[in-house]
């Protein structure tokens, strides 16, 4: 349910973002570590509604998921970590250390042509 | 159509007043531990003991959230401490800006320890820094032992993970084994406390924990502030 914070806040980013660049955004593109705990549909849905009134309203997300990733610390490999089998693909070892969790980021805003 | 690359921080607002807070809190020496956990894990009953327990030892101050009333607020200052209670009327975690103002609710000169009761959630509070010095998670026996493997965010975060309710143990099926092996690959660095806040169980290993982080902290920071003086 958070999702209604982090849409509030990406859309007075965007808003800012719009003013500055005097145009009409219609997508833009975020990226969130998997600790974000964001839920793709609550979020297009929190999105949705507070948008309702301002320059975001109908535009398109595309949310980008990054998974956790650990580092063995035997080879020093880096893989996607999964709490159930939580061992480096290449060693098996369950030797590692998480890396830390990708912020939430605005990435990129598509502008409607002039 | 043209596209522009922005690479901005979604909730850079929080994370600046999180910034805030934290330069806050150093500059006092006063460590502020933002405790997180699912609805009814014991959390109130947890620090009310804490507050007891500690009493004459550390004087604690409490900044509490709940979606509606004060009733954790008066259960706190009825144990003995200074209280604060944010009302975020429906939203499920606090934020940092909430914090800001509630250190000035506090008689925060007198204090040696700060802990922030979020509002009970078991997700969207682990992903607001509050700047707080530490994020500590509660796990109740009732809840089931599949918590950390279902929720990992907090516990990876977690500086200390209190597993309460275990007078109640026997009743239930919770592993406490597999629950220790669960945060532990999440979190190697994370003290696990097992804890009856009902009954006083394993309370004082976690104040003795508590007072002894106070105590470093502020003999630390004066060590560290020492040569500008």
């Amino acid at each position: 349910m958070h999702e209604a914070s982090i849409a509030q806040a990406l859309i007075e980013t965007i808003s800012a973002e719009a003013k500055k660049q005097k145009g009409k955004p219609v997508a833009a593109k975020i990226s969130c570590g998997a600790f974000s705990g964001v839920n793709d549909e609550a979020l297009r849905f929190a999105f949705e509604a507070i948008s309702e009134g301002t320059v975001c309203k109908n535009m398109k997300l595309a949310i980008e998921q990054k998974p956790i990733q650990a580092r063995c610390k035997k080879n020093g490999h880096t893989y996607v970590f999964d709490l159930h089998k939580p061992r480096c693909p290449k060693c098996r070892c369950e030797d590692f250390e998480l890396l830390p969790d990708e912020p939430l980021l605005l990435e990129e805003i598509t502008f409607e042509d002039k | 159509m043209r596209k522009i690359k922005v690479r901005k921080k979604i909730l850079i607002a929080n994370e600046e007043y999180a910034a805030k807070n934290r330069a806050f809190l150093k500059d006092r020496k006063l460590p502020c531990l933002n405790v997180i956990s699912s609805p009814g894990s014991g959390k109130t009953t947890l620090l009310a003991k804490t507050i007891e327990t500690l009493r004459g030892k550390l004087s604690i101050g409490v900044i509490e959230g709940d979606i509606q009333t004060d009733i954790d607020a008066k259960r706190i200052r009825k144990a003995g401490a200074p209280a604060h209670q944010i009302n975020t009327e429906g939203a499920c975690h606090l934020s940092a800006a909430q914090i800001s103002y509630a250190f000035h609710k506090l008689p925060i000169d007198r204090l040696d320890l700060v802990f922030i009761e979020n509002v009970g959630n078991l997700v969207c509070p682990s992903t607001f820094d509050l700047g707080e010095t530490d994020k500590i998670a509660v796990l109740s026996v009732p809840e089931g032992d599949d918590k950390p493997a279902k929720y990992p965010m907090i516990f990876a975060r977690a500086a200390a993970v209190l597993i309460n309710k275990i007078d109640i143990l026997y009743a239930t099926d919770f592993n406490i084994k597999k629950v220790k092996a669960d945060i532990s690959k999440l979190n190697k660095k994370t003290k696990i406390f097992l804890v009856s806040a009902k009954t006083g169980e394993g309370m004082k290993q976690w104040c003795d924990w508590l007072e002894k982080r106070a105590i470093n902290k502020r003999t630390k920071s004066a060590k560290k502030t020492r040569p500008r003086q």
